[in-house]
């Protein structure tokens, strides 16, 4: 039928590709009924080629890290641009669905776009189909919306994102936590390591891990690390905000487990590690 | 060249009419109401996958009574509808309102403009903040709209089923008690509700006369639009959360175990 680029007046009846059973992803039907919501939407990479790098805001730090019985996501609370501080309490980390959490790297605009057209990707899948994607499929569509913005990355405004989900299905519920990484061009690897980092502090923050990770830590433990990961990533990467106890700003976390699901941590808990971390380093005059 | 078989506007329409209403009798019933912790949806489903009753939007639900098919149809196009909407302003300025007057103008469309008209009936459902901000919308096989202010009944024979709603229906009921009342509507008809299937596809085994006044309570499709959640309210009741709710074993049990299959009429 006719295409047209607007989302369909809330009055005029349902058209044929709205009752069609095509395809129950959303992006995809977005990109052929309003191609322009896209994120990084036609046009947009070539005009965006005489914006210097340094203009644009990017986020940075988030890790990632697997404990007993799931696995969080982690990150710090600054977006900046070239030399300034675009912003210092955005939030880069979020529950996507039920059972999975996304956080973003590099230019936070894109990535933002991205996690929310990902939300409600995962939601209308499940909402169409009556049940949510495995965990595999999740990472699939992921890989397949972040390399859909490969013109924009080919300009210097690449964002990717880092996944964190349970495996409801896994054979053993302590060990369902899944961590997966993305590149630009669409390429997904899932990190067996247990930990991850990415963004310009991930080099400090994964070395912090390196010595820090225990795969047998409780949701606690891993929490501190995680917190002392983005503090010691904050401490030599410029880019990356650490802890503000004047303007109480703290990290944004999220666990997934299999009992609570993805859930966002109270910022009140969140900042009570952040503060013994503080203390902790004070002792130690770090 | 053949001349087309004339026949007039008004008996088209009447014509077309009558199919979509005997379509939709011949289903089975599907009762949604308003209680204190949100919207009810009870529907007579033989099947436990394929669905009569969903979820649109945070606070939007769906129910339908007719043709699987065509229901379906406009289920997936709803929820494309709504993301849509959502996606390109706010998840706040999706309504149940919008949503209804885009299903009526859908199907008027096609009962004017197509051959068959569709053989469906639409529940859209919006829970409030507080009992009594629900809005319950009704959208016939025609296009036509009715608001509901406390419960409707589609599908199958609804005249004893709403009869006994009326008499029964409570103000701010809880949970239990508002699961009792629908069911025991739904009983209201057993008797003499038809024996197509959920899908619409004509397969005989209708609901049995129980004699108790219950439907078959093992085929039973329970959802609610929870008040209290957070962001989607929907949620469906099964298992052994569904079992607690329904009005008490000893006086389902005949209903649950007929002696013969005879009891639909086809």
């Amino acid at each position: 039928m006719q295409s047209s680029s607007r989302p369909q007046a809330p009055t005029g009846p349902l058209s044929a590709a709205y009752m069609s059973t095509a395809t129950s992803s959303f992006s995809e039907f977005l990109a052929t009924q309003a191609p322009d919501l896209l994120p990084g939407a036609r046009g947009l990479a070539e005009a965006s080629q005489g914006l210097g790098k340094q203009e644009v805001t990017h986020g940075t730090t988030i890790v990632a890290l697997k404990f007993d019985g799931g696995v969080l996501l982690a990150g710090d609370r600054r977006a900046t641009s070239g030399n300034l501080i675009a912003q210092r309490d955005i939030d880069k980390v979020f529950v996507t669905d039920a059972y999975s959490a996304v956080a973003i790297a590099g230019v936070a605009g894109l990535g933002l776009d991205i996690v929310r057209l990902y939300t409600v990707e995962l939601e209308h899948y499940e909402k169409i189909e009556g049940v949510a994607l495995s965990l595999d499929g999740k990472t699939n569509k992921l890989a397949t919306m972040v390399r859909s913005n490969l013109e924009m990355a080919m300009q210097g405004l690449a964002a990717v994102p880092l996944f964190v989900g349970f495996d409801t299905e896994a054979a053993d519920p302590a060990r369902g936590g899944r961590i997966v990484s993305f590149e630009a061009i669409g390429s997904r690897y899932e990190e067996h390591g247990g930990y991850h980092a990415i963004g310009s502090g991930s080099l400090f923050a994964k070395s912090a891990l390196k010595k820090l990770y225990d795969a047998d830590a409780g949701a606690e433990t891993a929490v501190r690390h995680a917190v002392e990961a983005l503090y010691d990533a904050a401490d030599d990467d410029s880019a990356t905000g650490g802890p503000d106890p004047v303007r109480g700003i703290y990290p944004t976390i999220a666990t997934v487990t299999a009992e609570d699901g993805a859930v966002k941590l109270p910022e009140e808990q969140v900042q009570a590690v952040a503060e013994a971390v503080v203390a902790d380093r004070r002792e130690r005059g770090e | 060249m053949s001349m087309p078989l004339y026949a007039s506007p008004e008996q088209l329409m009447r014509e077309r009419s009558e199919l979509a209403r005997k379509g939709i009798g011949r289903g089975r019933s599907v009762v949604v109401l308003s209680y204190a912790g949100g919207v009810l949806f009870v529907a007579e489903n033989p099947s436990t996958t394929l669905h009569k009753v969903s979820e649109i939007y945070d606070r939007i639900g769906f129910a339908a009574a007719g043709r699987y098919s065509e229901y379906e149809a406009l289920r997936r196009g709803g929820i494309k509808q709504v993301d849509m909407w959502g996606f390109a302003y706010d998840r706040r300025d999706v309504s149940a309102r919008q949503l209804t007057n885009v299903y009526a103008q859908t199907l008027a469309a096609i009962f004017t403009e197509q051959l068959k008209p569709y053989e469906v009936e639409l529940c859209i459902a919006q829970v409030g903040t507080e009992y009594g901000g629900d809005e319950l919308y009704r959208v016939t096989y025609d296009g036509s709209v009715v608001d509901e202010p406390r419960f409707l009944v589609m599908g199958g024979q609804t005249e004893p089923i709403s009869a006994k709603l009326g008499e029964t229906y409570a103000e701010n009921m809880d949970l239990a008690h508002a699961v009792d009342v629908a069911v025991r509507g739904l009983g209201a008809a057993a008797s003499g509700n038809g024996g197509t299937s959920a899908t619409g596809n004509g397969s005989p085994g209708g609901a049995k006369p129980s004699g108790t006044g219950l439907p078959e309570l093992d085929k039973l499709e329970v959802a609610v639009l929870d008040r209290q959640r957070g962001r989607r309210t929907f949620r469906r009741i099964t298992g052994a959360a569904l079992t607690g709710l329904l009005p008490s074993a000893d006086t389902s049990d005949a209903g649950e175990k007929p002696e013969s299959e005879g009891g639909g009429e086809a």
